[in-house]
This record gives structure tokens, sequence and C-alpha cells, in this order.
């Protein structure tokens, strides 16, 4: 059907596209966790609030959850290195997502004004970690990780368990939580009415210029600070590579080369910039509010994957051993099962996702959650 | 290294056997609420609904811990097992992917409108929700024990010495692989057993207490039905018809059964008794002639393996593993000649044996008798564990299968609300289908030891390259995470069943 390399490059295109679904759709749901306190004056507030993503932000976590199997099936590798490396990190955004299934559940089953206020709480971190969690991830994707591979392939860690924290990462979480932040109170600017309404639409604000400043910050440190990695020579793509047999140059600026070499990917860092600045003018129509919230996570997380292209994990300490969409892919049976896999249900999933929005539209009401106690989240 | 893989081990029981606690209600309990929501849509009868609405938010309040508890399964593959998920991610990952696509999304998505669509939905579209999740849970089940079954029996797949992992060959193997299959039934049983008892004990409490006394009838009465069907399926269909296949399920099955020498056919069946790993003998041992070949070989006249023959058979292969772990070294140093490889792939179905050595020894192919001796020893698992646990699994099966028959059977005569005895026996009966299940996944994956992969990949070499220290560390997070969680999901739950249907009429 397609050839090794052609596959390899399909998924990265795939992975993509899974990640980019899940900024989308669990994006807002991280970001109205973590703005839950900011925007929910009291507890009728919050609890609209909740029941804004409550019936559907389980179906959107799957998108994380298939995003990072899909990393675990089509590169195997990557998943295991960072997953192992970044450990403290990835443990931390894990105890921290556990708040969600049991706070959206469990928060509004009993009346308790301290058992409320604790899950108030829980879902915040729910939402916030998470969401720094994963932005400085790309954040160290772009920074590299010190690992390097022994005969064996297994993965030896270059230097102690926090070395991995750097300025850069975590500014790359603060742009992530900004931007969905930006992007949660998009979501309950369309999904409330009366004052919530009023009050995301000032979080809207306010996270989307503070994104834009954090944004802006990024791309002078990428283009003018930050080491790049570039491949120098390579063997045969479209055969099974090993992480080891390439050889890999650094040099500063080298993420730029991508956009210099093809410069149609200039229009993912701008959908990333108008699109938040269109969200501040804009927020008062909710549904194109909305919408240009969502073109600018699109950009930003297109941004990252152009620039790092075909890295998707360099390794900061041995950089020959990076891994790569050429040498850390799965083999050709299993990408290509994969994708007829995904050719069948992926689609699928949209239509009924579709769906489940459809019966759920229109806006929650503070009359709503007054009325009906054992009925909604 | 010793004390990491132990740490390791130990917080994958940990956290395995948690999430485990959860599943099986969610698989039961998600197919009673179809049963309940259809007979409403067939009858019209409004009880029917409240009762699927309220075992509901049941459903809900234990569905959340299933969620939390199943992320720490997919994050822990990478964190812990970083050796695990580059050596066999090529197989492994796929069937977890396609449960993502196909059988997670599905009930996820569906979920919430579970709860919240009563209104907005025609009821045959919100019978059509409550399948769907059901269907949902269920597929992610298979899925699940389609990669859990290639663990134990792995097919299909071939050894890639430039990329120095395994890779998939064949997907149908790995599809229809015979042990999938079984732990499959056998998995889904446990859980409409799971799901059965609690529905059953609830009721019986309610009626014993007098309270709610036609819905709670009802309830018991499918209860009864479901979960009679529920435990002779994971009896009859027992996971143990997959133990003759494959040389690890082979000695997990002689260590579950005490079997240290080879027994003429038809071998006898050791009810109980005190194995003692040094000796290789059973002590005390009460034995049923004719009873284990039946059950392991579903014959007469084929023999059943004994250790003591698995144990001479893997010291052959060990040696011949050598060979192969030589040869690939060669090929590590750039000697990447037709024979070298030629003679890798003569020997390469024994690497795995090979790898075993290397807790003994970093100088495989210089590996002395001795420690060839040793390797071959540790390479079955040790009995008196899994002797143990399993005649208790089994014995909380035959008593379940005691409770449903009786149980089915007074609902048949329409007398069981005359009968407290009964109903008290259901009651006390709440936690047998968790401890069956939670010892049955124990006799699995501890039966499996000492490999994480079958014949090709020690648990010994399995972990990521991080410190006991960080491991123990995170342990003690989980364990800290998970009881304080527990304990709130068990207090909304008791008081949520305590409460009763009469919460739906606030309504």
């Amino acid at each position: 059907m397609f050839d090794y390399e052609t596959l390899k490059l399909i998924w990265w295109a795939l992975v993509g596209i899974l990640l980019i679904g899940f900024a989308l759709t669990d994006g807002f749901d991280l970001g109205v966790g973590a703005l839950l306190r900011i925007v929910g004056k009291n507890d009728e507030e919050r609890r609209v609030i909740i029941n804004c993503v409550g019936p559907t932000w389980d179906g959107n976590q799957v998108w994380l959850i298939l995003g990072a199997g899909a990393v675990f099936a089509a590169w195997p590798v990557v998943y295991a290195v960072s997953f192992s490396v970044l450990y403290p990190a990835m443990l931390a955004a894990l105890f921290a997502l556990f708040f969600r299934p049991t706070g959206f559940e469990y928060r509004s089953k009993l009346t308790s004004l301290q058992w409320r206020g604790f899950w108030d709480w829980a879902l915040t971190a729910g939402g916030a970690l998470p969401a720094i969690v994963f932005g400085a991830a790309f954040g160290l994707m772009l920074t590299g990780i010190p690992f390097h591979f022994d005969a064996e392939m297994r993965v030896v860690m270059d230097g102690g368990i926090l070395d991995t924290l750097s300025p850069f990462a975590i500014l790359a979480g603060l742009v992530s939580l900004t931007m969905l932040m930006m992007h949660g109170a998009a979501f309950l600017n369309v999904k409330t009415r009366a004052a919530v309404q009023t009050q995301a639409r000032q979080a809207l604000r306010f996270a989307a210029i503070a994104f834009i400043a954090l944004f802006a910050l990024a791309g002078y440190w990428v283009i003018y600070h930050l080491q790049g990695y570039h491949i120098a020579t390579i063997g045969n793509m479209n055969a099974g590579l090993a992480p080891t047999d390439k050889h890999v140059v650094m040099a500063v600026g080298a993420w730029m080369q991508n956009f210099y070499d093809m410069p149609w990917m200039w229009i993912a860092p701008a959908m990333g910039f108008a699109g938040a600045l269109a969200a501040i003018m804009l927020a008062a129509l909710p549904v194109t509010a909305f919408l240009t919230t969502g073109i600018s996570v699109t950009g930003v997380v297109l941004t990252a994957g152009f620039a790092l292209f075909p890295f998707m994990l360099p390794s900061s300490s041995l950089a020959d051993h990076s891994l790569t969409v050429w040498d850390a892919s799965s083999s050709e049976h299993s990408l290509g099962l994969m994708l007829i896999a995904a050719a069948i249900f992926v689609p699928l999933i949209l239509a009924y996702t579709t769906w489940v929005y459809r019966v759920l539209r229109g806006p929650v009401l503070v009359e709503d959650v007054r009325r009906d106690e054992y009925g909604m989240y | 290294m010793d004390s990491l893989v132990e740490i390791s081990r130990m917080q994958f029981a940990f956290t395995a056997l948690v999430h485990f606690v959860f599943v099986p209600l969610t698989l039961g309990l998600s197919f009673l609420l179809v049963i309940m929501e259809t007979v409403y849509v067939i009858t019209g009868n409004k009880i029917y609904r409240s009762m699927t609405q309220f075992w509901g938010k049941l459903f809900g309040i234990n569905f959340a811990m299933g969620v939390a508890t199943g992320l720490t399964m997919e994050f822990q593959f990478g964190t812990n097992w970083a050796y695990y998920s580059h050596y066999v991610g090529d197989i492994f990952g796929v069937p977890l992917a396609i449960e993502g696509m196909m059988a997670f999304f599905l009930e996820s998505t569906f979920v919430g409108l579970f709860f919240v669509g009563w209104k907005r939905l025609s009821k045959y579209q919100h019978l059509l929700v409550t399948f769907l999740v059901a269907l949902g849970s269920n597929m992610s089940a298979l899925w699940i024990l389609i990669a859990n079954g290639w663990m134990q029996n792995p097919v299909g797949a071939a050894f890639n010495a430039e990329t120095m992992r395994m890779e998939l060959t064949n997907f149908s193997d790995l599809l229809f692989n015979p042990v999938a299959q079984s732990k499959f039934v056998h998995t889904v049983s446990a859980g409409y057993v799971t799901g059965s008892v609690f529905v059953l004990a609830i009721s019986a409490w309610y009626l014993l207490k007098g309270r709610h006394i036609e819905f709670a009838k009802r309830s018991f009465a499918i209860a009864a039905g479901f979960g009679l069907a529920g435990i002779a399926s994971a009896i009859v269909l027992g996971d143990e018809s997959g133990y003759t296949i494959g040389d690890v399920q082979k000695a997990k099955m002689a260590a579950i059964e005490a079997e240290w020498e080879t027994q003429p056919a038809p071998a006898s069946f050791t009810l109980i008794g005190l194995p003692d790993q040094d000796t290789m003998q059973t002590r005390y041992a009460i034995q049923i002639p004719y009873a284990l070949g039946l059950i392991a070989t579903r014959s007469i006249d084929e023999p059943v393996e004994g250790l003591k023959e698995i144990i001479t058979r893997n010291t052959a292969r060990i040696k011949d593993g050598i060979i192969a772990y030589g040869a690939l070294q060669q090929m590590h140093k750039g000697q990447k000649d037709a024979a070298t490889i030629a003679l890798l792939k003569a020997h390469e179905n024994n690497l795995g044996y090979a790898l075993l050595l290397r807790k003994y020894t970093p100088n495989v192919v210089d590996a002395t008798d001795a420690q060839i001796h040793e390797a071959a020893m540790h390479s079955v698992p040790r009995v008196a564990p899994l002797f143990f646990t399993f005649r208790i699994m089994v014995a909380s099966g035959f008593t379940l299968l005691l409770l449903f028959v009786l149980a089915a059977w007074a609902v048949y005569k329409n007398n069981f609300m005359d009968k407290p005895w009964l109903l008290r026996m259901a009651l006390w009966s709440l936690p047998l289908p968790w401890l069956a299940a939670e010892l049955g996944w124990f006799v699995a994956e501890y039966g499996r030891q000492p490999w994480t992969i079958s014949g090709i990949l020690p648990t010994w070499l399995s972990t990521s390259s991080l410190t006991a220290g960080s491991v123990t560390a995170s342990f003690i997070a989980f364990v800290l995470f998970y009881s304080a969680l527990s304990v709130g999901e068990m207090y909304l739950m008791i008081k949520y069943a305590r409460k009763g249907p009469a919460l739906l009429n606030a309504h």
C-alpha cells in the first residue's frame, strides 16, 4: 500500500492529529479545571462550570489515552524514554489526573461545603498541573533530554532525575497553561450565561494576552538562544533503523531550519497568534471566539511539531542517539495494521462524538443545577 | 538492580490489583443496566427505569475510580518498564492502541450521556447509549486481554537484531491467540458474577430490612439469573483450559497443581497439601485420581508435565540460547556476516532463556554450569503461593455457584422473600467475587514468573533505568493517593447504597 518511509510519515501526522484532538477537546477541560475557582465565584457557579464539561470530559480524555497509546504502539522507544526519563513530571501529571474522574463524579454527591471545597481545589490541580507538564514535555523535546542507549538498546539516563527541569521547559509549561485556560474560558463563554459568562469572558481576555506574550517569548528563545538539532547523515530511511545509527549536529536556531526550507510552515505560528488575538476582539461572539482559540491551539501544536520534525526526542547528552521519526518507529507491519484500524475507527469516533455534543448542546444555567440536585454532576 | 526490580513489581502488582477492584464491577454492572433498561423499554414499567438510574448511580461512583486507576496502567509501562516497552512495544502496543480507538472511546464518550441524557433522549436512544457503554467496556477487556494473553503465550512475533526488539509478524495469531480467548471469556464472566453479587447482596440487604421491597425483588431476580449464567461460564470456561498451550503456561499449571514429577496419564489432582520447593515434594497431599488429567488435558491419555521435567528442558534451552546470545554480541561488535546472522536465527527461539542468566552473571556466554543450574531452577514459578491462592479462588467460585443456584431456584419458586438465610448468604457473599478476581490475577501473573513475556523477556531485565529510591517514593505516593481516593469512594458508595432508590425521588 505505502512504503515504509511513507508509513512512518503518515504515523507522524496521525499522532500529531491525535495530539491536536487532545489539545482541542480535553484541552478545554483542563483549562476549565484550572479556571474553576477563578471563574466560579460561589458553589452554584462552580457547579454550573463543572456541568459544562461533566458529561463530555471523559470522552475527551481518551484523546490523551489514545495519543499515549499510539505513541506506545507507533514509537515504542519514544514512549519508553519519555515516560521513564521524565519520571517525576509524568507521575505528577498522573496524580493530578486522578482528581478529574473522581472530582467531577464525587464533588456534588455530598452537600458538605468542605467536601466540595476540597474537590474544587483538586479539580483545579487536575486541570492546571497536567496542562503545565504536557507543555513542559514539549519544551523538553525542543531542548533535548540527557539519555543514550547501550548495545542492548537499554535507555541510560545521563544525569539526575531533576536535571530535566530547565527554564525553557517551565516557559513551555506556562505557554501551555495560558493557552488551555484561554481555550477553556472560550468554551465556558459558549456554554454559560449571565454572571459566569461575564467572568469567563474576562478570563478569556486575560489568558489570551498572557498566552500571546509567553508564546512570543518562547519563539524568541527558540530562534536566538536554544540549541536545535539537525540530522547530518542517516541510513536508509525506508528500512528498520536503530536510533543509534546516525549523525546529528546541534546549533543555535537549528529548529528554524524547517521554516526557512518550507516557508508555508509559518502559517502554524501565525495561527497561534492570530487565533488568540481574534479571541480577544471577538469575545462577545462566543462561538466565533471559541473557533479562533481552537485555531490558536492547533497552530501552537503544529508549530512545535514542524520545528521538531523529524525529531521526536533529541538527546542532549549524545545527540546521535536522538529519536527521530525515521529510526524510532514500529515495524512496517504494525504501522500498516494500525493505519487500517485508525482509518476505520477515527471517523466513527468523530461521528459519535459530534452526535453526543449535539444532544448536549445549549447552555448550562444556574437554574438547571438548582432544579436537578441528583441528576447532574 | 534486584531491589529496583522487586519494588517495580510490587508497584505494578499493587496498582493493577487496585485497578481490578473497580473493573469487574464495571464489566458486570453495565450489562445488568442494559438488562434492566431493556425490560423498562419493553414493558414501560417505570420501576425498571428507577432501577437503571439507581444502580447507574452506584455504577458511576465505581466507574470514576476505574478510570482514575486505569490511567496508571497506561503510564506505568513507560515509566517503570521502559525496556519492556521498547522490547515488545511493536506487538504489545498494537492491541492497546486498538483498544483506545475501538472500545475506550465508545465507553467514555457515552457514559456521560448515560447519566444526563434521560430527558434529552428518547427511551430507545437512551437504551442504545447504555448498551454502547457496556459494549465499550467489554470490548476494552477483550483488547487488554489480547495484550495480556500475548505476554502469557507470545505468538506471531519475531526478534529483529537490527532494532534489538521483538516485532509483529502475524496479527491474526495475536488476535486469535487461544490463551487470550479463554482469558477473555473467563475474565468478563467473572465481571458478570461481580456485578450480579453486588446487586444481589444490596437487594438482599433491602429485603432483610424490609425497605424498597418491589424494587429490591426485581433487582434480586435479575441479578440471580445473570449471575448464574456468569458463574457457570466462569467455572466451565475457566482459563485453565489455556494452560496446556506453551511451555510457560505448562510450568504455571504444574506449579498450581504442585506437579513435581510427570505423572502417567491420567494424572490425579492434588486437592490440598503442603508444597515444598526445596525438596520438590508435596507433603500431606490428598489426591483425587484422574481429575487433573481431565481438567488439564480434557482427556485421559495425555500426560501432564511435571516441574522437574520442565526444568530439565529449560536447562537445555538456556544452553542453546547462549549460542544465540553469543552471535548477537558479535553482531553488536560489528560482525554482521551471513554466518553470524544464520547462527542467531538458528538459536533465536531460545534467546530469551539465555537472558535468564543475566540475573546471575553479567557474562552470559561464559556462564558456569552452576549459574545455568540456578537460572533453570528459577525458570519456573514458586509453587506454594500459586498452589494456595488458586485453591482459594476455586473455593470462592464454587461457593458463588452454590449461592446463584439457590438464588435462581428461589426466584423461580418465587419464595426468596421467605428465606432470610438465603438473603443473608447473599449479603455475606459480597466480598467473594473480588477475592476470586484478585487471586485469579495473582495466579495468572505470578505464575508467569520469571518472565514478563513468556520465554522471551525475563522480568529482571524489563524495568526502566531508575533508582530503587525513586520507584519507592512513587510507590508510597500511589498507596497514599489510592487509599485516600478509595476511602472517599467507599464512603459515597455506602452512603448512596443506604439511601437506596429513594434518592431518585429528589427529582
